[in-house]
């Protein structure tokens, strides 16, 4: 999983139909650290994240055992909303 | 799978149902030789790994499958603790320097 901050939102009306009434967010990957590191890029939120909150995302065909999107064409979800990090110097 | 070091824990108490009970670690991606390569990651712990160990973990759809039949929301997880690890230094490709 990543770490990223949630920097947008994306409204598409016109979408894959499995995608309908899911939350669509822009996200700025982060390390651990803190700082930006990566290409934004959008992920389906699934715990009410909101705009600016670091969160957990994970990637890949995994995103899909997320809450309730198991047929949705999805690779990136956002599982967590971070509460804090500690890591090691 | 990969080498890593655990360096840190990652805390979220909103999250995927999928993943109440389960220990977030920060690892750092290591070459045999010990050396830091790559970005470092979140990981979902199986094994009862902590900070400081050295470790492997195994990325994508198969980092879920230690917990079936829970389906776990993770693409990283740590599957072993590392007691050792021998290597043939020789043997380790040698980055191309450019003109050569």
């Amino acid at each position: 999983m990543i770490l990223a901050n949630i920097v947008g939102t994306v409204v598409a009306t016109r979408k894959d139909e499995r995608l309908v009434g899911s939350k669509l967010l822009v996200v700025q990957p982060i390390n651990p650290k803190g700082r930006p590191k990566g290409n934004q890029f959008v992920a389906v939120d699934t715990v009410d994240a909101g705009f600016g909150e670091t969160v957990l995302i994970v990637t890949g065909s995994s995103a899909r055992m997320a809450a309730d999107l198991k047929d949705r064409p999805v690779d990136a979800a956002i599982v967590g909303i971070v509460d804090s990090i500690e890591v090691e110097d | 799978m990969q080498l890593a070091r655990i360096i840190g824990n990652v805390v979220a108490t909103r999250k995927d149902a999928s993943l109440h009970g389960h220990k977030l670690l920060v690892l750092e991606p290591l070459t045999p030789e010990r050396k830091p390569t790559g970005n470092l990651l979140v990981a979902v712990d199986s094994v009862g790994a902590g900070v400081g160990e050295e470790v492997f973990f195994v990325r994508g759809r198969e980092a879920s499958f230690p917990f079936l039949p829970d389906q776990v929301s993770a693409d990283a997880s740590v599957i072993g603790i590392v007691d050792y690890w021998s290597f043939d230094r020789a043997s380790l490709s040698v980055p191309r320097r450019q003109g050569r």
